[in-house]
């Protein structure tokens, strides 16, 4: 190639050591992570031999045990819950005009740029006000725990499913929605046999990105959880404050495991319903196109 | 109404679509759409607007001697407090990570980025794929994992001791904070540049370098202003989580570090004065508001 766009020479070689030393920035903690995961010693970063100890640690710890259910049940039920909400506000904005419109879309954009801390301190608050209202008018004493937790977790990511599920709705013509109605389909028969079949890819991908959203959060849950209930991120928070173990290690390598779990399903999902394509260039695009400010946004543009 | 014409069927239909009738549609399609956000609205408004109000209100709002929050008698007092000193430190500290943490990436990023963006296709999305694996994963376990790497029995401290440099401490220093900071961010940085100078029409480039122009002045001149939108788009997107940032400093910052968020938290958990950690959290959310309308305004959503 003649081109003098083509780095050369000096140049070249530059770059490309430049862009091994990102990659070596990238992958050496996690890999260092995975590695002494296995050490069999009690000082982090010394290599002790191969050992799973830490790991059978991590599955007789009740309290982590304890953790790792309530995230799955949080992760769960805010999902469910989320992703139908989020589908029926994506659909309403992308397919009709109403009243009230577009201070629905701008509500629907403020839990994606808010940040974390601020969300945190508004659930804080909101419980704290929220269960004396309950305990005066009610008579009922309400705790923070599962329940205060899934209700922050709906509350972002509803957010995220909508901004998913339009990008769907967005790039799909409205042909064959308009031609099932003017065959006499119902409303529901047109969701249901038309739009629902078409939009799937981008409700599991939205579906996908809330687990991971739930699964991940630390900040807002810690504020929105209480004595009696905390997620595997939060209770690990707090070990690592701590101090750092090999336990926590473990800990650790089997979250990432987990999400990069979802992450291959998710991509698989795209393989499968023939939209694969090229996952990583629309990941960037997405990202770029996607408002700004959560550690979370380039995720959501790998889901798209 | 071109389609009707094909279709004798939907003649009869067409006949009446009348003003009155096409109104009657809208309103129809208005009431169906509304119906269909409600759901969602209803629940953002109750467990998003609502608790937004509150922390307004409570912005405003006076501790009394117990640690309580007094919510009569509206006063600007808490946002007086953050001239104070330690506060106004904290705001500086936190302004100045941020900035030095976006300069940062942006530095590492951009030649990274116009590397990728000159590879053939194939290479180019196996590269942009390592760019994102590492932030598929939890970034808890990320900022833990430089914990491990930069402690005290740590891989760093280990090679730095080997090396002949000395035992380095570098967790709970604002540099280790700063490096988890870009760690956390750096994708932020490096999409959106990519993005940017992937859209350039690199013969602009290479005609550049005909007429003489040397590697730097092409840069200066025809790259760099031809990848603004990226380049501001993604000091953005790097700059406004790393203001508010939380679990990056608390987990590899020490109590000299305090940052912004932790300090919010502080006030909530062990100060106990929440109007003050209020209004702190609300001046972090104009911030992000401001940043976010600049990023649309640059065009960063048509990039």
């Amino acid at each position: 190639m003649s081109s003098t766009v083509q780095p050369r020479g000096t140049t070249k070689i530059a770059l490309t050591a430049h862009s091994w030393l990102v990659y070596l920035f990238f992958f050496a903690p996690i890999f260092v992570l995975i590695v002494f995961s296995f050490s069999d010693d009690r000082n982090v970063g010394r290599w002790g031999g191969f050992t799973l100890e830490w790991y059978q640690d991590f599955v007789e710890h009740s309290q982590l045990q304890n953790a790792v259910w309530v995230s799955v049940r949080v992760a769960l039920l805010s999902t469910v819950i989320s992703v139908v909400l989020g589908t029926l506000a994506a659909l309403a904005l992308e397919r009709f005009k109403f009243r009230g419109r577009k201070v629905f879309d701008a509500l629907l954009y403020l839990p994606i740029i808010i940040p974390d801390v601020t969300m945190a301190v508004m659930m804080l608050l909101f419980f704290a006000e929220f269960f004396d209202i309950l305990e005066s008018v009610f008579g009922w004493d309400a705790q923070k725990g599962l329940g205060s937790i899934t209700i922050s977790h709906i509350a972002f990511n509803i957010s995220f499913v909508s901004v998913v599920v339009r990008a769907r709705l967005a790039g799909m013509s409205e042909v064959l929605e308009e031609a099932a109605l003017d065959l006499y389909a119902t409303r529901w028969k047109t969701f249901r046999y038309v739009t629902f079949p078409q939009i799937v890819p981008g409700v599991a991908g939205g579906a996908l990105l809330a687990l991971t959203l739930s699964l991940d959060d630390v900040v807002i849950t810690q504020f929105a959880a209480g004595p009696g209930a905390t997620t595997l991120p939060v209770f690990v928070f707090g070990l690592i404050r701590r101090g750092v173990t090999p336990l926590i290690n473990a800990t650790s390598v089997l979250m990432l495991t987990a999400s990069v779990i979802l992450v291959a399903l998710s991509l698989a999902f795209q393989q499968f319903s023939g939209r694969g394509g090229r996952p990583s260039l629309r990941a960037a695009r997405q990202a770029v196109s996607a408002p700004p400010t959560t550690n979370t946004q380039i995720k959501e543009g790998i889901y798209q | 109404m071109t389609m009707v014409a094909d279709r004798p069927e939907r003649l009869e239909e067409a006949a009446v679509a009348t003003p009155e009738f096409e109104k009657a549609a809208e309103r129809a399609a208005s009431r169906r759409g509304f119906l269909l956000s409600l759901p969602a609205y209803a629940y953002l408004v109750l467990f998003f607007a609502v608790p937004l109000g509150i922390v307004m209100i409570y912005s405003f709002a006076t501790r009394n001697r117990f640690g309580g929050t007094d919510l009569s008698g509206w006063n600007l007092d808490a946002y007086r407090k953050l001239g104070e000193p330690i506060v106004r430190d904290i705001l500086f500290r936190s302004l100045w990570l941020a900035i030095l943490t976006t300069l940062i990436c942006l530095v590492v990023a951009y030649p990274f980025a116009y590397f990728i963006a000159t590879r053939t296709p194939l290479v180019r999305n196996l590269m942009l794929v390592f760019v994102m694996i590492p932030f598929w994963t939890n970034f808890l376990v990320r900022n833990y994992a430089w914990r491990v790497l930069l402690g005290n029995d740590g891989l760093f401290t280990n090679i730095s001791e080997a090396l002949g440099l000395g035992e380095r401490e570098l967790l709970f220093t604002t540099s280790a904070v700063v490096i988890g900071l870009v760690y956390g961010f750096l994708p932020f940085m490096v999409l959106p540049l990519y993005a940017s100078i992937e859209r350039i029409d690199l013969s602009l480039v290479e005609a550049s370098r005909d007429l003489y122009a040397s590697g730097f002045q092409t840069f200066r001149r025809v790259l760099l202003p031809l990848s603004m939108p990226g380049v501001i788009a993604g000091s953005i997107l790097v700059f406004v989580p790393s203001l508010g940032a939380y679990v990056t400093p608390e987990i590899l910052g020490g109590a000299k570090t305090t940052l912004l968020g932790s300090y919010i938290v502080t006030q909530f958990l062990t100060a106990r004065n929440w109007p003050v950690g209020a209004s702190l959290s609300f001046v972090l959310m104009a911030v992000m508001l401001v940043a976010t309308l600049v990023y649309f305004r640059t065009g960063g959503r048509n990039l």
